[in-house]
């Protein structure tokens, strides 16, 4: 999981964040802003500072917000002056919108505030749907509007041109006021409180937010427009309400809370995906009615709230039905705020010490928790020069916070009485410099009770180093400098807490005597809190969090890093032991070898009961019996042989096969049997393996890791993959690799693909692309970058299959979707009820199998729900508001819109369903990726950079820095410029790279190098014969693409006959290598097919033949790896044509020399 | 060479010690008795892998001179239940190879060694270690949950040196929660030559209360701190004929160099005068 902030306020109005993965508090540099209130989501921070003004904290990303700006010029042509500006009267603008209604001059766009900056000057559009246009960008019609095309015809009487220009938000990491402008001028009152959420609400605009803040006067205030592009938002809009209201909370979803002054509750109802500020309140008691609730916190499906006696409350019931829960349950602890965060985590500032607390073991099972436990780590300015300034001032900003809370209670008691309690809080907090200089004189009575809550609250350090004092037996240096502090401050507590200047000033010589003592530690080392947000925190129940004991924190962080910093397989320990065995063996074994062995080798069956396929008439899971014998081959390698034994018609009968003839062990998707298939070179080429089922997905697992370490014993292979391995994916998701024989290039006699042992690795990925020199990386299928970390086994190879320290936890979301059908009669309009003919009415997508929310299950036994059915809006062709869309019958195109030709309408609801397993790939946060490829470069210093592109999955095109064999995954992105999305890259010898945008046009990148690792500009390269473009790969010399049919092509644009392919790959040394649709065997089809192509030759990039390998559901493949030198075998006859491109680049021989080859090799 | 971990627990399986069977000089034969010579597996027990020396000896002998077999090392009785690695480090480190062991079939020294009339005899011994081990690591709980036939493959594993065929099962009994980064309490046991007492075993756990990883040098401070004392070196700490670096930390030990009775069987022995 990548690491996330959780943000908070001390009581000095400081901002901090604490890292998921960090020990110690952050400050926020922007240091010149005291701030009240933070609210968090991940990609931003909004806050209200002292000045009661709302501001905005974006944080950086490697790829920058920017916004394209466009305006069309128009032309109309005429006999004097050709094409000219001199339009028609009737006609559109001369600078306008795409549609030509809207007037648009070039110097008509404004930055839409100060944070943003041109990027560039504007410039013409060269691409017109795919296709370049000619010099200058114009495109021709026959009149406005009409259908436009890039040539110029006879009857073209008017043209235009695409302008772009884009603008970049450039206040990131930093806090941009946002000014307090509602539709129709200034607010009247300053900000008092403010939350912000509703993501998962629409991912339509992409990154959409709701914000909602409460003025000072109780009003409740909802900005709208803010999304990925404007992540400022547009403006407020004001919302009607019952009361007046203290504080609001929003959660991710459509759960949006607020307090009233009264110490009830208001709920928002009827907000939807097209209503986001909702529609009405309702009220919603106190949890105890004679003590008012002052705060609220709200998340996707729980509600938490602190009454005034600082009780926490937890909302039973919640759910999106019912967004006002069934009744209030008290929960254990003083709180005075609370703040939920992502996954329903549950962060809380206790009222005894303000100490940070989180809500450990909230599950989505158990939304409330089981206990508080203290966030407890350093801040980063924790050793201060002189600390008697802080001390002073903790006494009197203690003294404020406190009073906030009594002050509420106060006044909301007296609210009937008391005339205008805000004024009394904006007193307070617009006071606070004030108070701060005089905290120890100050008249106003709530204070006169402060001095010994601050005596209270600020605990004596003893407790915050306890865990050290625990510890310390075994260190007696430690347990005296603890115990001086705690007499120390015992001492100075009370002191403190009068105010008394002179006692502060001793105190202040101590504390520094202390710190000389200890540097880290003083005595006002506790943090006192005000605001806690973690809205932007990403932790679950699993997460492993190092805040919860400063001082083993730091010691098991120092640890940690030792242990980083030397590798544990470098430690001189672990080098020592390795070597004494090596020694042993040679001493106590190499010279007694003659010696009898005292137990003889023996077979060793194992066994078990399976089910298996039996893949003729009547086709059943039948219930065999199954064995695996093992033994020592003849050359002491160990091999086996696999029975499965069956009856038919009353005869006993026996399957087997050879596990040194065996290709491949793959699991196979099947939503309720834990089933997996057994193929050898045979099988393969026949399409026919065993299919077998084992009872529990356990048994299974056993069995498939006995049976993969068997095979790879056979063949002499262990330990991770080598570095030329090739890597495939099948549409389980499950990884295979397969090391290369250089026989496979072989010319002209390759070993045939089918013969290839694959091994799975554990993970789950969609794609995965690699280099010849080790650098893998992989995506998974919620697009989450992975990189390979040099290890193997995870999953479901435990213990001896698999590598110990280099495999960690992976997971990966995907949706699951059902299709709801209807069809419109005459009398009730669109019903559930079809035709007899029609398809299911919960249906797939093809109509052909139903498809219930309630039968519908997970791919496979491994994936759990993790989100309810929804409607998914985001299909292509568009939809209506509820998610509908029309044609005219099943099966046609459908679109977004209803005519009065549509009899039926279909929409798509979507499921997530999550799965975690383990395998040695580390997660590379931040940014999902669509496609990645990996420069394959021969040998190279560790480094040396070596280029690595990808695209993300909004379409940026991302260049990555800092990869070199230390550092696969990089340091950081560096963004390329696109006027469109792109999905395909593919980076080839001498750094060419080539890309596809979405449109389907084809892109080279100028200029990359090694001194210029992104390039500089792109090149349209025009699509054969106008097909549109899906995927790209480059080898040294030649370039291959896939079109949308899934024909393959050549730079010269030879087209194959028409195979579809699903993903080639291509690598230097001209290997050819794509998964195929439909491969037909001897006994069954097989689809998603591992195929070479043979005979492929610098000189003939079509090569001759297809060669079929492992296939059915297999989705990727990756041959980049393999640089393996085939050995060739010169005939005579294609001697002349025949130049191993190997030899190219390594040692390019003189012509002579090659001619004399033949003789050399006689 | 070893590169990996896994590597580790292949060497300590495969380790083998070449041993020299002499019969005792005492004993009465029909014809001279030749020696026997044999590759002892370190991680088994005598009374287990030494049916050939027997048989051997046998030949020559006449049944009713023939009692139950034991074994001596320079007049040291060798004790079956403990596994044959320790024995040979305990009694013989430091020695010329092969190990010569003389075979006794009369006056079985019952007060230093148990009978083993069978091999459920050894089986029971091994299986109660692996229990107990697991009562300290696990409170029970793998073993406990495994099957019968997980414990039967445990033993057959042993018995027949599949090395495969053990680990299949042995490493549940290794597995532990990663928040705890380590077995409750490390099962180990602590020889001492110069002692009367057999061994020493303690409660001593993996990691300190305040999250320290402990180490081999931590556990002989706690449990025996002569074995370490900073006088020149008296004393060699030996697991599985080799002798760790003090500070290799005691869980990785407990992993990695365990016998198949998953105890960490340590012994600390004088060390060599030259």
């Amino acid at each position: 999981m990548p690491v996330s902030l959780l943000w908070a306020v001390d009581v000095y109005g400081r901002v901090f964040s604490l890292s998921t993965g960090g020990q110690q508090w952050e400050h926020c540099c922007d240091a010149v802003l005291e701030f009240k209130r933070l609210t968090a989501v991940q990609q931003c921070c909004w806050g209200i500072a002292c000045d009661h003004h709302i501001y905005l904290n974006v944080h950086a990303s490697d790829v920058p917000i920017r916004y394209q700006e466009e305006a069309y010029e128009n032309q109309r042509w005429n006999p004097v002056d050709n094409f000219s500006d001199r339009l028609l009267p009737s006609d559109r603008w001369q600078w306008s919108d795409i549609t030509g209604l809207e007037h648009k001059p070039l110097d008509g766009f404004l930055l839409p505030s100060t944070n943003w900056e041109w990027e560039g000057d504007w410039y013409i559009d060269e691409n017109f749907g795919g296709e370049p246009t000619e010099k200058g960008g114009w495109t021709y019609a026959i009149d406005f509007p009409a259908t436009y095309t890039i040539d110029k015809k006879w009857n073209s009487c008017v043209r235009r041109r695409r302008w772009i220009r884009y603008r970049r938000y450039k206040a990131t990491d930093t806090w941009a006021k946002i000014p307090s402008e509602g539709q129709s001028g200034p607010l009247p009152d300053p900000f008092n409180d403010i939350s912000c959420g509703g993501w998962e609400i629409s991912e339509e605009p992409r990154g959409r937010l709701s914000l909602w803040a409460v003025s000072l006067q109780g009003k409740v205030w909802f900005r709208g427009g803010i999304h990925h592009h404007t992540p400022e938002g547009m403006s407020w809009e004001e919302v009607s309400l019952p009361g007046e209201v203290v504080q609001i909370s929003c959660g991710p979803g459509d759960l949006v809370w607020a307090v009233l002054w009264e110490g009830q509750l208001i709920v928002r109802e009827g907000i939807t995906r097209d209503c986001p500020q909702g529609s009405s309140w309702v009220v919603v008691d106190s949890p105890n009615p004679e003590v008012g609730t002052i705060h609220v916190a709200v998340g996707v499906s729980v509600v938490w709230a602190v009454t005034k006696d600082n009780k926490v409350w937890f909302r039973r019931g919640i759910n999106s039905h019912n967004p006002c829960g069934s009744g209030w349950i008290g929960m254990v602890g003083e709180m005075v705020m609370i703040s939920v965060g992502l996954n329903d985590q549950v962060w809380a500032i206790s009222r005894e010490d303000r100490a940070v607390y989180f809500r450990q073991g909230v599950t989505s099972t158990e939304l409330s928790g089981k206990a508080w436990k203290a966030v407890s780590v350093p801040r980063d300015g924790d050793i201060r020069p002189n600390s008697s300034t802080s001390t002073s001032s903790l006494h009197s900003a203690g003294c404020f916070f406190s009073g906030e809370v009594r002050a509420q209670s106060v006044m909301s008691e007296d609210s009937d009485t008391e005339a205008d309690p805000q004024r009394a809080v904006h007193e307070m907090l617009s006071d606070r410099e004030t108070k701060r200089d005089g905290a120890a004189a100050t008249s106003i009575p709530e204070e006169e009770v402060t001095p010994g809550d601050a005596e209270a609250k600020s605990p004596p350090p003893a407790l915050v180093l306890s865990p050290s004092q625990s510890g310390g037996p075994g260190d007696p240096q430690w347990s005296t400098v603890d115990l001086e502090e705690a007499q120390t401050h015992l001492a100075v507590g009370p002191a403190a807490g009068r105010g008394d200047s002179s006692d502060t000033c001793s105190l202040s010589s101590v504390v520094t005597c202390m710190l000389g003592l200890e540097g880290l530690y003083g005595p006002d080392d506790h943090p006192l809190w005000a605001w806690v947000s973690g809205g932007g925190c990403a932790v679950d129940c699993h997460t492993q969090l190092n805040w919860f004991n400063s001082v083993t924190a730091l010691t098991s962080s120092i640890q940690a890093m030792s242990l980083s910093v030397s590798p544990a397989q470098t430690a001189a320990w672990r080098k020592q032991i390795f070597e004494q065995l090596n020694e042993r063996s040679k001493r106590e074994i190499d010279n007694f070898k003659h010696y009898e062995q005292a137990i003889e080798q023996s077979v060793w069956v194992k066994k078990g009961t399976m089910q298996w396929w039996r893949d003729w008439k009547p086709h059943k899971w039948v219930d065999v019996r199954f064995a695996l014998e093992q033994f020592s081959g003849p050359e002491g390698h160990k091999d086996g042989i696999v029975f499965l034994y069956y009856n038919f018609n009353e005869e006993k009968k026996y399957l087997h096969a050879f596990i040194n003839e065996v290709t491949i062990l793959v699991p196979v998707l099947n939503d309720s049997k834990h089933t997996f298939a057994i193929y050898t070179a045979e099988r393969t080429k026949q399409r026919w393996p065993i299919k077998l089922a084992a009872a529990t997905e356990m048994e299974m697992h056993d069995w498939l890791a006995l049976l993969s370490v068997s095979c790879c014993d056979s063949r002499g292979i262990q330990g991770p993959p080598s570095k030329q391995a090739i890597w495939s994916i099948t549409c389980k998701g499950d990884i295979f690799v397969s090391e290369p024989w250089p026989s496979l290039e072989a010319c002209p006699y390759p070993t045939p693909c089918d013969q290839m042992f694959w091994r799975q690795v554990g993970g789950h990925l969609r794609l995965v692309e690699c280099n010849s020199v080790g650098v893998v990386w992989g995506l998974g299928y919620d697009h989450t970058a992975w990189v390979y970390t040099g290890g193997y086994g995870g999953g479901f190879f435990q213990g001896l299959a698999s590598s110990t320290d280099n495999i960690f936890t992976q997971t990966d979301v995907k949706s699951v979707y059902i299709y709801e059908n209807q069809r419109w009669n005459p009398v009730t309009g669109y019903t559930s009820r079809g035709l007899p003919t029609d398809r299911y009415m919960w249906s797939d997508a093809t109509g052909l199998h139903e498809c219930t929310k309630a039968s519908t299950k997970p791919p496979s036994p491994h994936w759990t729900w993790v989100t309810e059915w929804a409607v998914d809006y985001g299909v292509s062709g568009g939809t209506d508001r509820e998610g509908w869309q029309y044609a005219a019958d099943f099966p046609t195109s459908y679109h977004g819109y209803k005519t009065l030709k549509d009899f039926v309408r279909r929409r798509r609801w979507a499921r997530k369903c999550k799965l975690t397993t383990t395998g040695p790939w580390q997660e590379v946060p931040p940014i999902p990726l669509s496609d990645v490829t990996i420069l394959p470069c021969g040998d190279q210093s560790v480094v040396e950079q070596i280029p690595l592109w990808a695209i993300s999955n909004k379409g940026d095109v991302l260049c990555r820095l800092g990869v070199t064999l230390l550092t696969p995954a990089g340091t950081s992105w560096l963004h390329v410029g696109t006027d469109q999305p792109f999905k395909s890259i593919s980076i080839g010898g001498a750094s060419q790279v080539w890309a596809i945008a979405r449109d389907g046009s084809a892109f080279y990148r100028g200029s990359v190098s090694t001194q210029n690792p992104a390039g500089d500009c792109w090149y349209h390269i025009p699509s054969p014969a106008r097909q549109k473009l899906k995927q790209v790969s480059v080898g040294r010399t030649s370039v291959y693409t896939v079109d949308e049919n899934g024909t393959e092509m050549f730079p010269r644009y030879y087209s194959f006959a028409r195979l579809s392919v699903y993903v080639f790959n291509v690598a230097l040394s001209v290997q050819v290598w794509i998964i195929a649709d439909k491969v037909q065997g001897s006994h069954s089809l097989s689809c998603g097919t591992v195929c070479h192509r043979l005979g492929v030759q610098p000189m003939e990039p079509k090569g001759q033949a297809w060669d079929y390998g492992i296939g059915g559901g297999w989705d990727h493949i990756t041959v980049r790896g393999n640089n393996i030198e085939a050995p060739r075998v010169r005939m005579p006859s294609l001697t002349d044509a025949l130049r191993p491109p190997s030899t190219l680049a390594a040692r390019p021989l003189p012509a002579g020399n090659t001619e004399n080859g033949n003789a050399v090799q006689c | 060479m070893i590169a990996d971990d896994k590597d580790v627990l292949r060497d300590v399986w495969f380790g083998r010690i070449p041993t020299c069977f002499t019969l005792y000089q005492d004993e009465v034969t029909e014809r001279e008795a030749e020696p026997f010579y044999l590759l002892l597996p370190r991680v088994s027990y005598l009374t287990l892998v030494t049916d050939k020396v027997k048989k051997h000896f046998l030949k020559v002998m006449k049944a009713e001179d023939v009692e139950e077999i034991w074994f001596e090392y320079e007049g040291t009785p060798l004790k079956w239940h403990y596994p044959i690695g320790l024995l040979f480090d305990l009694h013989a480190s430091n020695t010329s190879l092969p190990w010569s062991i003389t075979v006794h079939f009369k006056n079985f020294p019952e007060r230093d060694l148990l009978h083993c009339p069978c091999n459920s005899v050894i089986e029971a011994h091994f299986m109660s270690s692996i229990k107990e081990a697991d009562a300290l690591k696990h409170k029970s709980q793998v073993i406990n949950d495994m099957q019968k036939k997980d414990h039967k493959q445990l033993w057959m594993g042993l018995q027949n040196d599949k090395f495969d065929q053990f680990w299949a099962i042995n490493r549940k009994l290794m597995e532990y929660p990663t928040e705890e980064g380590g077995f409750r309490y490390i099962p180990f046991r602590i020889y001492l030559t110069m002692s009367d007492r057999p061994f020493i075993q303690k409660l001593f756990r993996p990691i300190s209360p305040d999250g320290h990883t402990h180490t081999l040098g931590d556990l002989l401070k706690e449990v025996y701190p002569v074995a370490i004392a900073n006088e020149a070196k008296r004393y060699q700490v030996v697991i599985h004929g080799i002798e760790p670096l003090l500070e290799t930390p005691l869980q990785w030990l407990s992993e990695h160099l365990s016998h198949p009775d998953n105890f960490l069987h340590i012994s600390v022995i004088p060390a060599p005068s030259d």
